[in-house]
């Protein structure tokens, strides 16, 4: 079933230190320009304001998740019942599931109502180069990978190898980037775990002896969330990019004329965006809007764009919702007085508007959790087994953060900015 | 500030309580399909309809005092019940929702285990397929569950009757 290259393809990778091509159809989906174009998406969206290293991209983040699964492969290939039709169709959809994210995905999944899912399906089963590669295994196989990547096929052991709370894509994207991000605490034993897991029914389980490296994975999760996903500054510069795609939406659907008009935004806008006008967004272009923007005539984009080109991003203090929620409606209407639109230059951000699944032991069914695999067959719930676990995953920090232009207030001398001054606190 | 935390808390105000993380998981995600306003993001996972994003929010409104859990053993298992708190009455108070007509919809959603709920949503997932796919899947990877076609014909009624 799988024409092999007549010589092995590598690529140099600073993670996996190769990642390795044997089969022509992997070959061929990494040229297709789907597959490309990740090459312009930064995996980190807007954390390189804050860890400039963070530019590495969510091609090679796919390139990274297919390598854990060629490997994954190559034990589970010792199993009875592991076959290559399993083989196949988890290192496809371990390349191929990010094919459908577009830029700053995050924002632009919040603002213009969309989901990267969604367009990841119409990629694979769509009018594209990625599709008809596919088709050569057979009609229904862009559907099958489809279903991997949406959790949706019955091969639940292959799904778990592509989404699950132990699962390639996780791991390659912990290492990576903390990797380009420079920090230690990422780091976890890969060829450890990967030597004890072993296809469950459902699922990956592991055996009890790789516990240890399991709770470090778990631990490289939680910190790596605190430290880097989760960084205040790098929120500030989400803030600020989810703000300026709001003003431009909203400057649109008011008739205003853009100096350049912004095409590529036009179906975005109006929230009837085609695939092919998808696939032709990136970093670039997104980044060339928001050049130009700046000299726009509308003060709140040009302002926010100028921000976020040159990094002038928002300040921020720690923010109790519920010893604050008084105090809000007075600085809300401060900031009017001010001049200082609050839609735009004053914005809650909690840690719920950054989803991150940290540990869950799947009580009560919300989702499936790690299983270890005790010598005697049975299988016990990870954090019953861990205490590292236990206590991380009961353990429920949130935040939540008020986020401002400092310059504009402090700038100011009026009544309005004094009392601001003094609700924020700031002087 | 803070609009989808204070929807969360008045689906609870307006259920009583709830009883079950997988149960309000289920309960959102339906009114959300029924086109009331949640922006909580939905992905597939092994029950069903799953959102991180609403077990953060719920995790934040308890933390922030405005929602109790309480976590109660059921023998072999435990279950955990929410409930809105005074505090989370009065947060409620400085918005103005106007929300009647999710008001019957959470009742009769909430009246349903969350066997039937997990179908339900399950269903409303695949609301692209046709009914006879929408079943063959459902066999599939819902094979554990083992759902009776009583089950499925009574899944297909309560949407009928919600809206769906």
């Amino acid at each position: 079933m799988l024409e092999r290259l007549n010589e092995e393809k590598v690529f140099k990778d600073p993670v996996h230190r190769y990642i390795h091509v044997r089969y022509r159809l992997i070959w061929d989906l990494i040229g297709t320009k789907e597959f490309q174009r990740l090459r312009r998406v930064r995996q980190l969206g807007t954390t390189y304001l804050t860890f400039h290293g963070a530019e590495h991209s969510r091609f090679s983040h796919s390139l990274g998740v297919y390598e854990i699964v060629r490997r994954i492969n190559e034990i589970f290939s010792q199993y009875e019942g592991w076959d290559e039709e399993n083989e196949l169709l988890s290192m496809c959809a371990a390349l191929l599931h990010d094919v459908g994210h577009g830029p700053f995905s995050h924002s632009f999944e919040k603002v213009f109502n969309l989901d990267h899912e969604d367009f990841t399906r119409m990629v694979l089963l769509g009018d594209t180069e990625i599709n008809k590669v596919l088709r050569r295994v057979s009609e229904d196989f862009p559907l099958q990978v489809a279903d991997v990547i949406a959790k949706t096929h019955n091969n639940k052991l292959v799904v778990s190898l592509i989404s699950s709370q132990i699962d390639a894509d996780r791991m390659d994207y912990l290492l990576r980037d903390a990797y380009f991000t420079g920090v230690s605490y990422g780091q976890f034993d890969i060829e450890r775990i990967l030597r004890v897991m072993r296809p469950g029914d459902d699922q990956i389980v592991i055996k009890q002896s790789g516990m240890h490296a399991v709770e470090d994975y778990i631990m490289s999760r939680y910190q790596m969330y605190w430290q880097i996903y989760f960084h205040p500054v790098t929120r500030s510069a989400e803030v600020i990019l989810s703000k300026i795609l709001h003003r431009a939406k909203q400057l649109f659907a008011q008739g205003y004329e853009f100096q350049f008009y912004p095409i590529h935004f036009y179906s975005l806008f109006k929230e009837d965006i085609r695939l092919e006008d998808f696939l032709k967004l990136d970093d670039s272009v997104v980044m060339f809007y928001f050049q130009i923007w700046q000299e726009e005539n509308d003060q709140i984009l040009r302002d926010l764009c100028e921000r976020f080109m040159n990094r002038r991003l928002f300040k921020y203090i720690e923010f109790n919702p519920m010893q604050q929620m008084n105090a809000w409606r007075e600085l809300y209407d401060s900031f009017h007085e001010a001049g200082i639109d609050p839609d735009y230059y004053l914005v809650v951000d909690s840690s719920s508007d950054l989803p991150y699944d940290f540990y869950r032991p799947g009580e009560e069914e919300e989702r499936l959790p790690i299983h270890l695999l005790k010598p005697g067959g049975d299988l016990r719930e990870l954090s019953r087994e861990s205490d590292v676990v236990e206590a991380i995953s009961g353990k429920k920090r949130t935040d939540h953060k008020l986020y401002f232009p400092a310059d504009f207030i402090l700038e100011g001398n009026t009544d309005a900015t004094r009392r601001i001054k003094s609700l924020l606190q700031i002087d | 500030m803070l609009e989808d935390h204070a929807k969360v808390i008045a689906v609870l105000k307006e259920a009583g309580e709830v009883i079950g993380r997988k149960k309000l998981q289920k309960i959102i995600y339906i009114c959300k399909k029924l086109q009331f306003p949640f922006n909580e993001k939905y992905q597939f996972h092994f029950y069903g309809p799953y959102s991180e994003e609403l077990t953060l929010r719920v995790e934040e409104l308890c933390n922030l005092g405005l929602v109790t859990e309480v976590k109660e053993s059921k023998g072999g298992y435990y279950q955990y019940k929410y409930t809105v708190t005074e505090e989370g009455n009065e947060f409620l108070g400085h918005y103005d929702f106007q929300l009647p007509e999710l008001r019957q919809c959470i009742n009769e959603i909430n009246s349903q285990s969350s066997r039937f709920l997990e179908l339900v949503s399950t269903i409303l997932f695949f609301d692209r397929l046709t009914k006879e796919e929408v079943v063959e899947k459902v066999r599939t990877i819902k094979r554990k569950q083992n759902y009776s076609d009583d089950e499925i014909d009574q899944a297909y009624a309560f949407m009928k009757k919600l809206g769906c």
